[in-house]
């Protein structure tokens, strides 16, 4: 009996560590695993990648990853969440391969850490648009920038000064950091704002759809993807929030989703990341997720915001 | 005789060594062995547990601290400030709109679950104890194990659209996040004070009923005072969970970065903010830092509430 039951105790013990001990061993193989199969793979790509970061990406990067991993059996690519701060924290300091960012990365990696923001690399695979949004009753179709400006920092605050349904304004904001937050006030807004009492804040877009379709008198933000019929769409300045718009350059709200890279990827993760700029890849997931292919674009913008003509 | 007697003892003495050889080399030795690897066993398991929690108070602690020490923000600043853009050109770190967001809905959600608690254990253990036990065991036990993301979700599909169309406000505020918290420790303080209540001895009962009392007197005067402490220990273990419940509250207490100026207005609390920011902050940036300082905050109430707790269940003894 007592035989058993130290039997039993080391069996727990071992496994325990054992678990441990793989989950670390996960991680640290990825950089060995990859850097191993650079020599004499000629056709075949194995090894293992890891991305972390923007949960805005993480659903297109996972389901490009699963037609990838189908493509190539020999590699197993793994996608984490966390925010588009952890994803560069994460990637500047090697602990994954890919950092997915919502925003450029010297926006992020500032004063202090500017240079982990010099050492990585871009990679542009899709382009997310933003666009205002109301509840159905709100009674506007179109905002000029200054409306939304003064809408954005509590001057005004009922629909009906607008040109609306009498609603009382309620602003559903993303928190401060958000990256969404960021690209629609540098490019919708042309200034930051500073949250007002009363306001709403929330992270997740799922979060602020609801709740923009149920309030009175709600508006926000949200990405072109989450669009339907529960809310309704402005246009800004008159300009339609569609994908042609964007594309041409003539609506200016929209950011690059980006994939990081600490230093020129290695021979796996240059794979994937060139799979993901594939046609097939651009004009089938992207799309399917509600994204806009990067290759499409006439127009780019860089870090300081300024648009150039492709 | 006496020759007889020596050699039967010395026969006796060589008899005895030979068995206590004996058994020193067989059970004895194993014996030794099992209670040797029990205790390291044991050992070393409890210095797990202490490492893992000594390393991360210290980690809290130390990248809490980093914001008073690497940047310019003050003590005083940080919990009395009443601005917090840490985004902006000149960024601001007060973070008293969360600290009282926190223990407002907090004592809130005990105002609220208090007596709703007490009155499901009193009926429990007092008014039905044969079928009221095996009534609400099991609604409690269920209460407690769903998961806090439901409860949020609850709250904003139900709560929510409720307080908006009767109560003034938009619903989203501190009202909503008092109620889904009341919720949530509900069952933390009902079992506490049903655990109290069913260990009173029974002779205070009967000697109570025998002077003349009615069953709501004996209640009343005689089995809530008695059991106050051991109730109050249930309250402030609820009112930790509360203070430390991140995701219900932050679906429906709206995160705006101000003190509430009235229930129903959009609030902060210290765990809300959190969550919300620490994904989209790098690690060594200064609002990064501010966050874990009020990951420290939250620690240190922790501390704070389990120090409260152990003052009453002494109190309890006596």
């Amino acid at each position: 009996m007592q035989f058993k039951k130290s039997w039993v105790m080391t069996l727990a013990l071992t496994s325990v560590l054992a678990l441990s001990a793989c989950g670390n061993g996960g991680a640290n193989n990825t950089g060995g695993n990859a850097a191993a199969t650079n020599e004499g793979s000629g056709a075949k790509i194995s090894g293992s990648i890891l991305a972390s970061g923007s949960t805005a990406l993480q659903p297109l990067v996972e389901l490009v990853a699963e037609n990838f991993m189908d493509k190539n059996a020999g590699v197993d690519i793994q996608v984490q969440g966390g925010g588009s701060g952890t994803g560069l924290t994460q990637v500047a300091e090697k602990q994954v391969d890919i950092g997915n960012s919502d925003v450029f990365a010297e926006e992020k990696l500032k004063d202090a850490d500017a240079e982990k923001a010099a050492a990585l690399v871009d990679h542009q695979v899709a382009v997310v648009a933003i666009a205002a949004v109301t509840h159905p009753d709100a009674g506007v179709d179109s905002l000029t920038k200054q409306q939304l400006i003064d809408i954005f920092t509590g001057k005004i605050t009922n629909f009906k000064e607008v040109g609306g349904a009498d609603q009382k304004i309620q602003i559903i904001n993303r928190p401060g950091s958000s990256g969404t937050r960021a690209t629609f006030e540098s490019f919708a807004l042309g200034t930051k704002t500073e949250d007002i009492p009363g306001s709403i804040q929330e992270d997740s877009s799922g979060t602020v759809k609801k709740m923009i379709g149920e309030t009175p008198g709600a508006i926000g933000y949200l990405a072109l993807s989450y669009l339907d019929d529960s809310i309704k769409t402005l246009s800004l300045d008159g300009v339609e929030a569609s994908v042609d718009n964007v594309i041409s350059g003539k609506y200016p709200v929209w950011a690059y989703e980006h994939m990081y890279t600490n230093g020129e990827p290695n021979e796996t993760v240059k794979a994937f990341l060139d799979f993901f700029l594939t046609d097939e890849v651009q004009t089938g997931e992207v799309v399917e997720l509600g994204y806009i292919p990067a290759v499409k674009m006439q127009v780019t913008r860089d870090v300081a915001g300024n648009v150039t003509a492709k | 005789m006496i020759r007889g007697g020596y050699i039967c003892l010395s026969f006796h003495f060589r008899k005895r060594e030979q068995l206590r050889v004996k058994l020193k080399n067989s059970r004895i030795e194993k014996h030794h062995i099992e209670d040797f690897v029990g205790r390291t066993y044991m050992s070393f398991c409890v210095l797990l547990l202490i490492t893992i929690i000594v390393s991360m108070v210290y980690f809290v602690a130390s990248k809490g601290i980093s914001t008073f020490t690497s940047g310019d923000v003050s003590v005083t600043d940080f919990l009395f400030g009443t601005k917090w853009s840490p985004e902006a050109d000149t960024p601001s770190f007060g973070a008293f709109p969360f600290i009282t967001g926190s223990f407002l809905v907090t004592l809130l959600a005990a105002l609220i679950a208090s007596p709703l608690s007490l009155c499901a254990a009193l009926f429990m253990t007092e008014i039905v104890p044969g079928w009221g036990k095996k009534l609400l065991q099991p609604v409690i036990e269920l209460l407690a194990g769903i998961p806090s993301v439901v409860y949020g979700f609850i709250g904003l599909s139900v709560i929510v659209p409720f307080l908006r169309n009767n109560l003034p406000g938009q619903g989203i505020g501190v009202a909503a996040g008092a109620l889904v918290l009341s919720v949530m420790i509900l069952p933390t303080i009902t079992s506490v004070a049903a655990d109290a209540l069913a260990s009173l001895p029974q002779n205070l009962k009967e000697s109570s009923y025998a002077l003349g009392a009615t069953r709501w007197q004996t209640i009343s005067r005689v089995i809530i005072p008695t059991t106050f402490p051991a109730i109050m220990t249930g309250i402030v273990l609820g009112m930790a969970r509360a203070f430390g419940e991140a995701l219900a509250v932050q679906m429906v207490i709206g995160n705006a970065p101000f003190v509430p100026k009235s229930l129903f207005e959009s609030a902060s609390t210290l765990t809300s903010v959190i969550t919300l920011g620490m994904g989209n902050t790098t690690m060594g940036s200064a609002h990064n830092n501010a966050l874990w300082s009020m990951a420290l905050v939250l620690m240190l109430m922790t501390f704070v509430f389990v120090f409260f707790v152990r003052l009453l269940e002494r109190r309890n003894k006596i």
